[in-house]
């Protein structure tokens, strides 16, 4: 080319400046079995564990099996466990490790293997059908909806959620307990429930759904003992345990124990 | 063949982003059965990552603002390629769009009335985009996702299947669209998971794929984004326009290396962040084309005013639009005034206090804090120019998104081409989703139930379709077997050491400031790599493996390369998207005039393995004239800037 884009250019030359060998150990397999495959491979200044995990792929192992989309943080597609905790790789910088540490990445640990580093997450979509979906005002037509921003930013919080699914991959109620699948839906889930619940126009009430009865009864909440696992690895920093299942503990106890408040909520058109 | 499965559906759509999901959502409250194939995990795609804002002229924050406005912008935006049906369709609809996502339960920010909160964007003259912080477009797929769901439930309790009228094949990939007499029949596929072979019987299939980004190094765009629909449109045998132009988003990150050219929002510009050079200069003030002098703020007093005041003040030259900040950039940069790591300073901490910063950008801090360590509420970022969206697109009806030639294939979102002209508003992008998704799905369900007799697919199709996917598994055998043709010789590729070439080639080569000279080496070196690229070669089996994705997707992303490096060739002007270096100016003879991009040879691949000719056949086309009332919609002096003497005259 006549002269370089400048822009585009940039200084390529200088992230090759701090480059090293890192030692890398990579899940390998699939439904069968597999295990751990060690690598040397280099790593340049700024680089996350996704960049190696292409950096192997381009070099070293051209069929490792691994899910991403975004490399921003935005999509939640490349979940993975490194150094046994779930994690985004696209949001992990190796400048977090020492440079002569190795560095484990394995699948996601809670869903079952499908090729190396991806697992099959259809246990998370089968949930997703379960909760009863927005419920719109009858009374309101398109356009007509008015809504104060101190009521939608409790919702708002949650529908950050890149559904990423490490809240699931974590919790302690189904890491390693298959035989609770069917019965709990997991914080993603029931965060979900809570963020309908709290939706300053959603009308389930009126249409005969009770959501907090449903978190109780039908989606396992009594199972969840309020640990934070779940808040501590979620990458958009969303406060699950506090802001979703507690409250929704409070109001599904509320309903089930305290008879003014379930008159109440059945009296009242919404019930916040 | 006979083990490939068939399914038969009414209508298939490609692609689960915001025209995918919107056009499904369609085709299936018309009744008609419907299927979603995705490249990703569904609530994956790339729309996930738009962050300002959806255009929609709601009129919430400015009463002023109407569709007629908006319309306005999006022409002056384009450079009056736009077609103007298309531009007009979506000014109209797009308030109803956003709307109808509420009672889906889209949560947007409020206003202090409690309506859609609206902001202030490049090139719109109101504040006009619909969001939620700068995470708008995971909020358009969520509650799309969420009504697809809705559906299902729906269809779960009157049929006792969640799948019966509307299903997503996730993980899945379309590698030709099939035709049996001039017409769609369906489609072929593989799953990721298992490397299995499918086929879809459908008469209508609506492409909802997307863009080409990952064909240029620097790029905002995931994976995904290899230009699929523009490839399968062209080898069915539907026309491409406007590949030349190409956006070159002005703020992607620079720094570190790994995340150079991810996505920096417009929203920081448009809440009142300020572009400067290493010498601390405003320098956008230097960059206001001639079109739009009178519509830009000359000092930074009146620019800063406008923030509060817009009736009275002119808006700042950051709120340009994208193609001219972005070659603002390269040129500070070029002229030595860049930043440390070849960007320029976008500064939004002198400019608001932290609190608000993390409230209306809450993702930019987070991304830069996490990637960059950068506190943007405590020093600027640095920024600079990355390939974000391609214009140019399968040629459409405005009205009902079918593609020109092809009976049953319709095509909306990115893949469309006409309706952003050669440069497309930000904003502009989620309310093209859902307007022209919902078009295509509307109509593609209209013509599958039009049909008294259906395509059958073609046996021949599908074994030809399966060979062609499965080549990149005996490469090296392909070379020897070929060898006396003299075509196909040597070992096998690497396809991501082709990848990295390709992307390579088309940043430096067809950029964002064009030459002659370099297009035309481009294109010689796009021949060399689709030569070798039929020698892309695998290891391992079929079962979820990436470098057989990848040279599949070589295909798609070097027949579309071709068309933008052709076409970047043929346009002997600058406009939009599209910059030359040696024909640096916007020229009113080539205003009206659309490239058409079509497979040389459709029948045959010969050409494909012949480095000396190229698979690309280029026409020009005049656009229709733009309808009365809409032009009058434009002072004369304006029209006069982009209407040639003889179309003023008209």
């Amino acid at each position: 080319m006549s002269e370089p884009q400048a822009v585009q250019d940039g200084k390529e030359q200088s992230g090759q400046a701090g480059a090293y060998q890192a030692h890398f150990r990579v899940w390998r397999g699939d439904a069968d079995g597999g295990e751990l495959a060690d690598f040397q491979v280099e790593v340049h200044e700024g680089e996350v564990v996704l960049d190696i995990i292409h950096r192997l792929q381009a070099t070293q192992t051209p069929d490792l099996a691994v899910r991403w989309n975004c490399k921003a943080g935005k999509c939640g597609s490349c979940s993975a466990e490194i150094n046994g905790r779930p994690r985004l790789m696209c949001m992990t910088r190796m400048s977090v490790f020492d440079r002569t540490e190795t560095i484990t990445v394995t699948p996601m640990r809670a869903f079952p293997v499908v090729r190396d580093l991806v697992t099959d997450v259809s246990f998370n979509y089968a949930k997703a059908r379960e909760i009863p979906s927005f419920v719109p005002p009858a009374e309101l037509a398109p356009g007509e909806y008015r809504m104060k921003q101190e009521d939608v930013g409790r919702s708002q919080e949650f529908r950050k959620c890149i559904e990423c699914f490490l809240c699931q991959d974590t919790c302690h109620v189904v890491r390693d307990h298959e035989e609770n699948k069917a019965a709990f839906a997991g914080p993603r889930f029931l965060m979900r429930i809570a963020e309908l619940d709290m939706h300053p126009l959603d009308a389930a009430p009126e249409s005969g759904i009770d959501r907090k009865g449903s978190a109780q009864d039908d989606h396992g909440l009594g199972y969840c003992n309020i640990t934070k696992c779940c808040t501590e690895v979620c990458p958009e920093n969303i406060k699950i345990t506090d802001n979703a299942l507690i409250p929704l503990k409070e109001r599904a106890a509320d309903r089930k124990y305290d008879p003014l408040v379930w008159l109440g909520n059945k009296i009242r058109r919404r019930t916040e | 063949m006979a083990h490939v499965d068939r399914q038969a559906w009414d209508v298939v759509v490609v692609g689960a982003g915001g025209a995918g999901l919107r056009a499904a959502i369609e085709a299936r409250e018309a009744g008609m059965r419907t299927a979603v194939i995705c490249k990703s995990l569904f609530g994956k795609a790339h729309t996930v990552m738009a962050e300002g804002g959806i255009a929609a002229s709601m009129g919430n924050a400015n009463e002023h603002d109407n569709w007629q406005v908006h319309f306005r912008d999006t022409l002056r935006g384009g450079k009056f390629l736009n077609h103007w049906r298309m531009a007009e369709l979506h000014a109209r609809e797009a308030p109803d769009r956003v709307w109808e996502l509420e009672t889906w339960g889209a949560l947007f920010d409020r206003t202090p009335d409690g309506r859609i909160s609206q902001r202030n964007f490049g090139g719109h003259e109101y504040p006009r985009l619909a969001h939620v912080g700068d995470r708008t477009g995971l909020e358009l797929i969520r509650t799309l996702q969420q009504k697809i769901v809705a559906l299902q439930q729906e269809d779960e309790r009157e049929f006792g299947a969640y799948d019966a009228r509307l299903k997503v094949f996730q993980e899945c990939t379309v590698t030709r669209v099939l035709k049996s007499d001039g017409r769609v029949s369906g489609t072929f596929c593989y799953e990721r998971e298992s490397g299995r072979f499918f086929v879809m019987e459908a008469p209508a299939v609506v492409l909802a794929t997307g863009g080409i980004g990952k064909s240029f190094k620097v790029t905002s765009n995931s994976w995904e984004y290899t230009g699929d629909g523009h490839a399968l449109a062209l080898l069915a045998g539907a026309p491409l326009i406007n590949m030349e132009f190409v956006q070159f988003h002005p703020t992607g990150m620079v720094w570190p290396p790994s995340v150079k050219g991810i996505l920096v929002t417009e929203s920081v510009r448009g809440d009142g962040g300020v572009l400067r050079n290493s010498e601390g200069k405003r320098f956008m003030f230097d960059y206001i084309p001639d079109v739009f002098k009178e519509k830009y703020a000359e000092s930074e007093d009146e620019g800063d005013r406008w923030y509060e005041d817009p009736e009275r003040n002119r808006r700042p030259p950051e709120l340009l639009p994208r193609d001219e900040v972005a070659r603002a950039i390269n040129a500070e940069v070029k002229a030595g005034r860049g930043s440390p790591h070849g960007g320029v300073y976008l500064d939004v901490s002198t400019r608001m206090p932290a609190e608000v910063i993390k409230r209306r950008l809450p993702s930019m801090h987070h991304q830069f804090k996490e990637l960059a360590d950068v506190d943007i509420t405590a020093e600027p970022m640095e920024v600079g120019p990355t390939c974000h969206y391609v214009m140019g697109g399968v040629d459409v009806d405005p009205d009902t998104a079918a593609a020109t030639g092809v009976p049953g294939l319709f095509a909306a979102g990115e893949v469309a081409g006409g309706m952003h002209g050669s440069n497309r508003l930000g904003g502009n992008s989620l309310s093209d989703l859902l307007v022209f998704g919902r078009r295509a799905g509307l109509h593609a369900a209209e013509y599958a139930a039009s049909l008294t007799d259906r395509p059958q697919a073609d046996p021949l199709q599908i074994d030809a379709a399966e060979a062609e996917a499965l080549r990149p598994f005996s490469a090296e055998e392909a070379g020897d077997a070929e060898e006396a043709a003299g075509r196909d010789r040597g070992p096998a590729e690497n396809p991501y050491t082709l990848h990295q070439e390709l992307q390579q080639a088309m940043n430096d080569l067809v950029g964002i400031i064009r030459r002659e000279g370099e297009m035309a080496e481009a294109l010689k070196r796009l021949a060399d790599l689709r030569v070798r690229a039929r020698r892309a070669g695998v290891e391992g089996h079929r079962q979820y493996n990436p470098g057989w994705h990848l040279s599949i997707d070589l295909r798609n992303m070097l027949l579309v390369s071709e068309c933008v490096a052709r076409a970047a060739l043929a346009r002997e002007e600058s406009r939009g998207g599209h910059t030359r270096d040696d024909h640096p100016a916007m020229d009113r003879s080539w205003r009206n005039i659309n490239l058409v991009c079509e497979l040389a040879d459709p029948q045959c691949d010969a050409r494909a393995a012949d480095p000396s000719l190229g698979q690309i056949r280029l026409s020009r086309r005049e656009t229709p004239p733009i309808r009365r009332d809409l032009l009058e919609l434009f002072e004369k002096d304006e029209l006069a800037k982009y209407l040639t003497d003889e179309e003023l005259s008209r």
